[in-house]
């Protein structure tokens, strides 16, 4: 990107350049089509973006469309790239920045949610304390057995990073995590 | 369209390739037999619509559907088997997404039951060409064959223009289905932008109108829009009377004879355009992406300009440098607005520019593309004017490799119309030309199409002169010979303390003897004072020619902008010591390509 920064003027000044890398999830409307998280995956690996977070999950079935979210991290100039890069790929519908449009909106960010199963052995002590802090995250038992909890736990990756770190002393044995499942607040579709 | 019932007929996978390519407007295939496109060659063997090239390697292949599509401003159609023959073709898909040539390749594969199975000739055509097509489809069922070879032709050649990919499994190429004419809705995510944004038309034109110091920045994008995108471009700078430039990929839009060209901009541009850029107020660009070739170091790039650019592709927008006035659309109907609005709302005060046209003038008295003339040794330069001047009359179409000759073939031969300069700009393929001059020759047959060569490119697709001579397509490949890598050497000298690694050919093949072993035409020159005549032998012959031009061995290619530094601090000819030369890259510049 030229390094001229000084705003111009213009009322067709775009993006301005601050430099600065900031997390943004795009929401990606695509035809659910062989390849077609192949392309997206394929444009970032090969253009250098980063995938912070990635869900994919056909929404529309009978249209045959999936949504894609993505996190990615990357100066504003970059994820503009990004996002119009996205637009090129043939079976792409539609392109959002969920982090721009929220701010539209005059919030901060939009909603994010990630479901998390954590599997937690031990007994004695630890097991009960386990349980005892699932319950005040809301996190739910889904299996279990004398030596193990197997939790589901619902929220912003935040409150799941926490989770997982207050679960690591009492014998958190694997996790699994979904990623980022992401819509604006308010009654308007993509 | 040659059958335009819309009534579903019953036919065979291989059938229908043949008819959709029909029911496209094809004429011509490039194209190589392998297993696993036998079926789709027998219903070749048995129709004469639509005439087979065979080449001597897909990638001959591909480039010259390259200069065909280049030339013609049609698509480009080959057709390979599996496995090598569909790997073959990366590089010249690379090469039409770089350059935005619309490019149709058809792709045999191992039947359907085999796939994964590391069957024999088997590859991944799909996963392998996904990064270097605009986009690709693999056909399992034969009743969506038909419609999908529809789509790709709509893919490649609407919007960006680009290379797509349909690889058809041999058992669907058996099976048979119901084929489907070119009548059906585009798919709704594939709706490419043409019309411009009126109101940025309007801010562009006042923008316009306001400057005192502008140039019009013109790219490929003109060429690729149409004829009419390029007399409308010519409109447009009578009516302003702006200096135009353009990149590689544009030469020809704008004609060099016209009083406000000012050649080539970029790393090997004029003194004149270069600076013009540098210093300009407002810049104009239609139809080119701010190639790094054309900015040198983008900090110092034209630091006091306001941008207007018009590109087809948003993500081209804002990529390397930023815009003031961004318009996204085609540039034949972008222009034809603006021409329209500048009509009715503005006037050129011609007296405003006359400080930058002297300035200009200033620049051009510089004679950037001077060189010394020997009368003992040709000067590269000095072939490609003598042979400017022996052709520049006729119904001539230009194809290069890539390296020195291409430069110099850019700055000396002076193009008057659109479609007559086909090059490898983007990905800078050696190798390129003389497929693509068999492909431009097949297109227009008794126009005369010259490869302007480089001894070592054109040994990477010489095998291509049998396919020239089997097809009687009298091509002229002009080959400057200095025995070099002369664009290696030349970055050698700059960067690498004059160290010639390996970039000296040193068992040079006889070119008029291999000319003769193909059943061509073989000349060989030497001196200045018998060029003339040499040029017009290779005219005359109704054969492909290998034009074996013997150069000065040590010629360098200037002006240039070294990497890494601005449009004002070009290396000029006469500037080009060899101390000037060992020191004109830093070492940041030094790590740039």
């Amino acid at each position: 990107m030229n390094a001229q920064l000084q705003p111009t003027g213009s009322a067709y000044f775009i993006a301005k350049e601050t430099e600065k890398p900031e997390n943004h999830t795009l929401s990606v409307l695509v035809d659910n089509e062989p390849g077609v998280l192949a392309r997206v995956i394929g444009l970032f690996s090969g253009r250098g973006y980063n995938i912070e977070s990635l869900t994919v999950s056909e929404t529309e079935h009978e249209k045959h469309l999936s949504r894609i979210t993505i996190v990615t991290r990357g100066t504003p100039h970059v994820l503009e790239q990004i996002k119009h890069q996205l637009e090129r790929i043939v079976p792409v519908h539609r392109v959002v920045d969920l982090t721009v449009r929220s701010h539209e909106f005059g919030q901060e960010r939009p909603l994010e949610r990630e479901l998390a199963l954590v599997k937690v052995a031990g007994t004695g002590e630890a097991r009960v304390e386990a349980l005892r802090l699932a319950d005040a995250f809301r996190a739910s038992v889904i299996d279990a057995n004398t030596e193990h909890f197997i939790f589901e736990i619902t929220g912003k990756g935040s409150k799941i990073d926490q989770f997982i770190a207050i679960m690591k002393p009492l014998g958190l044995v694997e996790i699994c995590r979904t990623g980022v499942a992401a819509l604006n607040r308010g009654p308007q579709g993509m | 369209m040659s059958n335009g019932q819309s009534e579903r007929r019953e036919m065979t996978g291989a059938e229908m390739v043949v008819q959709a390519l029909k029911d496209n407007g094809v004429k011509h295939v490039f194209g190589y037999p392998g297993g696993a496109v036998l079926p789709i060659y027998d219903e070749i063997f048995q129709q004469d619509e639509v005439e087979h090239i065979l080449v001597r390697h897909e990638q001959g292949a591909g480039h010259a559907a390259e200069g065909y599509a280049r030339s013609t401003g049609k698509a480009g159609v080959m057709l390979v088997t599996s496995g090598p023959g569909a790997t073959n073709a990366v590089t010249p898909l690379q090469d039409a997404l770089m350059d935005s040539i619309p490019l149709v390749c058809l792709t045999g594969q191992v039947p359907t039951s085999l796939i994964g199975s590391d069957a024999f000739q088997e590859c991944d055509t799909v996963g392998i060409t996904r990064p270097c097509t605009k986009h690709n489809w693999l056909v399992k069922d034969v009743n969506e064959l038909a419609a999908t070879i529809h789509e790709a032709f709509h893919v490649a050649t609407t919007g960006r223009p680009g290379p797509v990919v349909v690889d058809i499994p041999k058992d669907v190429q058996f099976a048979k289905g119901f084929y489907v004419p070119p009548q059906m809705a585009p798919r709704t995510s594939y709706q490419p932008k043409v019309q411009g944004d009126l109101e940025r038309i309007k801010a562009a034109v006042e923008l316009m109108a306001s400057a005192k110091k502008p140039i019009i920045y013109s790219g490929g994008g003109v060429i690729n829009s149409g004829p009419e995108a390029s007399h409308l471009l010519r409109e447009l700078v009578d009516l302003t009377g702006f200096p135009i430039t353009s990149t590689l990929m544009g030469l020809g839009a704008y004609p060099a004879s016209g009083k406000n060209w000012l050649g080539m901009l970029g790393m090997h541009g004029t003194y004149e355009a270069n600076m013009a850029m540098h210093d300009c107020d407002v810049m104009i660009c239609i139809g080119a992406r701010f190639d790094d070739r054309i900015t040198g170091r983008l900090t110092a790039f034209s630091p006091n300009s306001k941008k207007i650019h018009i590109d087809i592709d948003p993500s081209s927008i804002n990529k390397n440098v930023h815009t003031e006035v961004p318009i996204i659309g085609d540039v034949g109907r972008v222009l034809e607005d603006m021409v329209r609005l500048w009509r009715a709302t503005a006037k050129t005060d011609k007296k405003a520019l006359y400080p930058w046209w002297e300035q200009i003038a200033k620049w051009r008295a510089r004679d950037s593309l001077a060189y010394k003339m020997n009368n003992d040794v040709i000067m590269p330069q000095y072939a490609i004017q003598r042979l400017y001047e022996l052709t520049k009359g006729m119904d001539t179409y230009i194809t290069t490799e890539v390296g020195q000759h291409q430069m110099w073939a850019a700055q000396h031969y002076h193009f008057e119309k659109p479609n007559r300069w086909m090059t490898s700009g983007g990905l800078g393929t050696m190798g390129y030309g003389l497929p693509a001059a068999l492909g431009v020759q097949i297109a227009h047959p008794d126009a005369l199409v010259v490869d302007i060569a480089g001894d070592a490119s054109v040994q990477m697709t010489m095998q291509e002169m049998s396919a020239a001579v089997q097809h009687d397509a009298p091509i002229k490949i002009f080959i400057l010979n200095n025995q070099y890598m002369g664009m290696v050497r030349q970055w050698q000298q700059l960067l690498h303390g004059n160290r010639l690694s390996h970039s000296y050919t040193e068992a040079m093949p006889d070119f008029v003897k291999l000319a003769e072993a193909y059943g061509g035409h073989g000349i060989r020159c030497e001196k200045p004072d018998e060029l003339d005549d040499a040029i017009k032998e290779m005219i005359s012959v109704r054969k492909p020619v290998l034009f074996d031009c013997r150069v000065a061995t040590l010629a360098n290619c200037f002006p240039m902008i070294p990497s890494g530094k601005a449009h004002n601090e070009m290396l000029l000819p006469d500037e080009a010591t060899d101390e000037a030369v060992a020191n004109a890259i830093d070492a940041k510049g030094r790590e740039l390509v």
